[in-house]
């Protein structure tokens, strides 16, 4: 299988080669970071048209299709149609926090971003403490909306904004204890090893039950942390117009369309990573010819593939249920996914305890 | 290294945003109208205030989600050596766990759970 790490040595060794050691590492911090974005922006790109294609086909239309072939290039008339929105001084908000939103927002989704594993090497954050780090990172997000909400002076926007606080934190724990569980199996927070160790076996085919219950619970929370539908009160636009960013014109508002979609990317990546093996390929003990034909295909296919296939999920999810009421919401989650849970770390913990997994 | 990329990322995205952010209001058309600038509320002036006390049950489940999420930095460290430790580490968290779920209880019991 292709390692990453070699080109990237190899890029390395190369600015080195031309550049003293203080240059050389400013030059390949700027790679990274247009990468990064350029990456960021390609995917959200990509999901919105999905987006669009996949609910047409859930409600039988047929979704774009005029502008380039098969709709196509929708999506960036309408990136380019955004830029060209004027942006509106509301005069009654508080100006600085109004403008501090966004950036707040976006920083968090693209610091988690960066924390995926695409392939073998190709990860730019890669901490000893990845899956913690990552909770941490995109619980940052919350700040920005908050404070979004509160900002505008808008009605809409400060009941959207406090709906979505409550519902994020809450839902935040079930998905911190379905991590758990898998960190509990894996013996390790850091997602490369942890991917590492599936390639001798998926982890939500070796954790057997509680992992599939894990699974379950984190794909649950996960669609109430991205605020959509059925968990999508917090920008019900039935009640609330458009919730927080009722006041946001123009790209303010992409920025956080944007940032809700790669929310959504990421907690389909991490679902593949830590349930679906992320870059691992299909292992299946015994069937040595199996496994090699597997490892020919690349990493970056099996990772795109499952995270993709999670979000085909993620969607079908939220075109299927109606809209919850926000008691409903929190019920469900205190009283039913928190004990689940903290059981079913339980249980994982006995299985590891006493070896019964595969 | 790790570090000195995470740096970088927050300046890139501070960075990204406040490009994308000049670069609209440089192309954007800019007109003036008094009534632009009005707080949207379904096109009828705005009544009352929006900075008020805020319904107290939002605040409730913020503090019970504090206790939950301090025991989740108490569990992190446990999870990843439960597999060396063996059956003292099961042991060990069920006291953990027992009180976690007594206060679960607690709060179960007390009504704080239900949405008014």
């Amino acid at each position: 299988m292709l390692d990453f790490t070699t080109i990237t040595t190899a890029i390395d060794q190369y600015l080195h080669s031309v550049m003293p050691a203080p240059a050389a590492t400013l030059t390949e911090c700027a790679i990274v970071a247009i990468c990064a974005i350029a990456a960021y922006l390609v995917f959200a790109i990509v999901m919105i048209f999905m987006e669009r294609k996949v609910c047409a086909a859930f409600q039988c239309r047929l979704g774009p299709t005029r502008v380039g072939f098969w709709g196509i290039l929708q999506v960036f008339a309408d990136v380019f149609k955004m830029l060209i929105k004027e942006i509106i001084e509301i005069k009654r908000s508080d100006h600085i926090l109004y403008n501090l939103a966004p950036f707040l927002v976006v920083m968090s989704s693209l610091i988690t971003f960066c924390c995926l594993p695409f392939a073998q090497g190709l990860q730019v954050l890669d901490f000893n403490i990845g899956v913690f780090f990552i909770m941490a990172a995109s619980s940052f997000g919350i700040l920005g909306i908050l404070l979004a909400g509160w900002s505008s002076n808008n009605k809409f926007s400060m009941i959207g904004a406090m709906r979505s606080g409550g519902q994020m934190i809450s839902y935040e724990l079930s998905v911190g204890l379905s991590i758990l569980t898998l960190v509990v199996l894996s013996g390790t927070m850091q997602i490369s090893e942890i991917v590492e160790i599936q390639t001798q076996g998926w982890f939500i085919v070796r954790g057997h039950i509680p992992a599939i219950i894990a699974f379950i619970i984190y794909i649950i929370a996960g669609n109430a942390e991205t605020n959509r539908a059925p968990f999508d009160l917090p920008e019900a636009e039935s009640e609330l117009t458009a919730g927080f960013h009722t006041e946001y014109s123009g790209m303010g508002f992409g920025l956080f369309y944007v940032a809700e979609f790669m929310n959504m990317f990421i907690i389909a990546g991490i679902a593949s990573a830590l349930f679906l093996g992320g870059w691992a390929p299909l292992y299946i003990p015994g069937l040595e010819s199996f496994n090699n034909a597997m490892c020919w295909i690349p990493g970056i296919v099996w990772f795109l593939g499952k995270t993709f296939f999670v979000i085909w999920l993620l969607m079908w999810i939220r075109w299927t249920f109606p809209r919850m009421r926000i008691d409903q919401v929190l019920v469900l989650e205190w009283k039913y996914l928190v004990p689940i849970g903290l059981l079913n770390l339980l249980i994982m913990t006995i299985c590891v305890v006493m070896g019964w997994t595969l | 290294m790790d570090l000195v990329l995470l740096f970088t990322m927050i300046i890139a995205s501070i960075a990204f945003v406040g490009l994308v952010m000049i670069l609209t209001r440089w192309i954007s058309p800019r007109t003036y109208n008094r009534q632009k600038g009005e707080t949207y509320e379904c096109g009828i002036p705005t009544q009352g205030e929006t900075w008020i006390h805020f319904k107290a049950g939002y605040y409730l489940f913020a503090i019970l989600f504090l206790m939950f999420d301090i025991e989740a930095v108490f569990l992190f460290p446990w999870a990843t050596i439960v597999q060396e430790l063996g059956i003292k580490a099961l042991v060990g968290v069920l006291f953990f766990l027992f009180f976690l779920i007594l206060g679960l209880a607690y709060a179960w019991r007390k009504k704080a759970l239900e949405w008014k």
